[in-house]
């Protein structure tokens, strides 16, 4: 292990810093963060010069104070978790199916050949249109809710898994030849790990992607416990501090998904040293 | 099978452990037809350790894709102890041009990965692994990742994932073309000791002359335009495998010559009376 680390530095050796220096204040932590503040301020400003009619733009106090009153009486966090799981149940179905048809397209020629191009039709007609079909086929319930996010999460987990599979370079598939692997062989250690760096894109996209599909789906169809449930009556009430509330807690959880997969990402594909 | 005296007779009259009888083979490049392999005789024995040398691109890497299995479509035949090669198999491993390790897997994996089909135990593998790695001294690289390897030493675990199958033939495609100077030496010393010790039959293709001089038996020259053999070299022990003998300089500049490289210049005589001042 010692002889690793010490491969590692010589390679940071290699690539020493050319460029100035980065800045202490606005370092790796922060500059991502710069701009949501920079928006927030501006909020601020508008809500207080009078720019804007509070009605339609409460200042960031006032949903602030709508967020503490909410949480301490427990129902945007019941809300909150009825969306996680709901997302997480429609994620988990979706990219499975996702990756499983996307292994198999991946390592059939003859598949590829009949389900390629509906599936790249498929990928054309805009998600929210699937909503008045899958409302008459499951029903606007849970079960239509459901079928709906796993199908967002579906299409982006399916087609990176077969791009990185049928990706996978000639060279290594002559490898596994040579090697004389069977199909099982070929997909445990070569076309799987081959691909699955696209596969953590496509599951990557398929949070995000299921996430939007999960307040949209609460919107659309019938109102039921969850953050789209409180946004519905937001409007209704036209309380608009609830409402920015709800947005701001979407982006949050959002930014949460992204960071968890990142890591997960970087630590799983470890191999990826240059 | 009529028995064992047919198949003896067989085996000594007619069929070589590896037989490339009259070869040819084209690829259709932008719509133009190359020859790649025109004709290619050769037949190589039990133990025996044959060189190709030739210019770039007169089809060495394509014969050895041939003779693994990995193409099939082509004029003539290729048989091992007179079958045809119709696919590969684990009698025959490679170490290709380039290394082509599996960069997710660590070095221990990749040379793991031959023994998937081996058949062996877990330990016995794992046991093997070991034994290869040292012998391409690789030990305390077992963990690491190939993108954490000079070129040379992913290509001395190349080496170690060919030799692990313990297989009759290797096929080496300019293996230590990657390699500094020293460790190519100690490596060409290393490969001669395993291929005699495992009796293994190896082809191997380099751009080193004195590579191909020092390890083969014979040495196949090629010319390009198309592939062909131009001729067959015996290297005697008269050469005795010592670098500055000065059979072997004189076998090193015939070899040079037919490659159109113009002789060294040095006198065997010469350079042995250089050496020993
Ligand atoms: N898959 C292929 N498709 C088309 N042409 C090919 C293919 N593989 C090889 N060739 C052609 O066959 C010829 C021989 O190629 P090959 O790789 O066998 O040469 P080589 O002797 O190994 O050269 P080098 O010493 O540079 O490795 C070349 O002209 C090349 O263009
Ligand atoms: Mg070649």
């Amino acid at each position: 292990m010692s002889l690793i680390t010490i491969a590692g530095r010589e390679r940071l050796s290699h690539t020493a810093p050319i460029g100035p220096p980065p800045s202490p204040f606005l370092g790796r932590h922060l500059r991502p963060l710069a701009v949501p503040i920079a928006l927030l301020a501006i909020w601020e400003l508008l809500a207080h010069a009078g720019v804007a009619d509070p009605r339609f733009l409460p200042p960031l106090e006032e949903v602030v104070a709508r967020g503490v009153a909410e949480f301490s009486r427990g129902g945007l966090a019941f809300n909150l978790l009825a969306s996680l799981e709901r997302d997480l149940i429609g994620f988990v179905c979706g990219s499975v199916a996702g990756i499983a048809l996307g292994l198999a397209i991946g390592f059939s020629r003859l598949l590829e050949r009949l389900l390629g191009p509906v599936l790249l039709v498929h990928r054309q007609i805009a998600l929210f249109a699937w909503v008045p079909l899958i409302s008459m086929w499951f029903g606007g319930g849970e079960a239509g809710k459901v079928v709906f996010i796993a199908l967002a999460a579906f299409q982006p987990a399916l087609i990176n898994t077969w791009q990185g599979v049928s990706g996978i370079p000639r060279s290594y598939r002559e490898l596994a030849e040579v090697l004389t692997f069977g199909w099982f062989d070929f997909a445990r250690i070569i076309a799987i790990p081959g691909a699955l760096p696209q596969i953590f894109t496509g599951l990557h996209s398929a949070l995000i992607y299921a996430w939007t599909a999960t307040v949209g789906a609460e919107l659309l169809l019938n109102i039921a416990p969850g953050i789209g449930g409180r946004m519905n009556e937001g409007q209704h009430l036209f309380h608009m501090d609830l409402l920015l509330l709800c947005i701001l807690l979407l982006g949050g959880v959002g930014v949460v998904f992204n960071v968890i997969a990142g890591s997960l990402e970087h630590r799983l594909l470890r191999w990826r040293i240059p | 099978m009529t028995g064992p005296v047919a198949i003896s007779e067989q085996g000594r009259g007619q069929s070589h452990a590896l037989e490339i009888a009259d070869v040819s083979k084209r690829f259709s490049v932008a719509g133009r037809r190359v020859q790649a392999l025109s004709h290619i005789r050769l037949a190589v024995d039990d133990g025996e350790f044959v060189s190709i040398v030739g210019a770039s691109g007169c089809g060495k890497s394509t014969l050895l894709r041939l003779v693994l299995g990995l193409d099939t479509d082509y004029d003539g035949d290729i048989r091992v102890d007179g079958h045809r090669v119709e696919r590969p198999g684990l009698d025959r491993s490679i170490v290709f041009q380039e290394h082509r390790l599996l960069p997710w897997l660590n070095v221990e994996a990749n040379v793991a990965a031959a023994l998937r089909q081996s058949g062996l135990g877990a330990a016995e593998r794992g046991e093997l692994v070991r034994d290869h790695l040292h012998l391409v001294g690789l030990d305390q690289f077992a963990k690491a990742y190939p993108a954490q390897l000079s070129g040379g030493m992913a290509q001395r675990v190349a080496i170690a994932r060919a030799l692990v199958t313990k297989p009759r033939f290797l096929l080496l495609d300019e293996p230590l073309g990657a390699l500094d100077a020293l460790t190519r030496l100690r490596l060409q010393d290393e490969l001669q000791r395993i291929v005699r010790h495992e009796g293994t039959t190896a082809v191997l293709v380099t751009h080193d002359v004195d590579e191909a001089v020092y390890l083969g038996d014979r040495i196949v020259i090629m010319h390009p335009h198309p592939g062909r053999i131009a001729t067959i070299l015996p290297v005697t022990d008269a050469v005795s495998r010592d670098r500055s003998d000065p059979n072997f300089i004189r076998l090193r500049d015939e070899v040079l010559s037919w490659l159109g490289v113009s002789r060294t210049g040095i006198d065997a005589d010469a350079e042995l009376a250089r050496r020993s001042a």
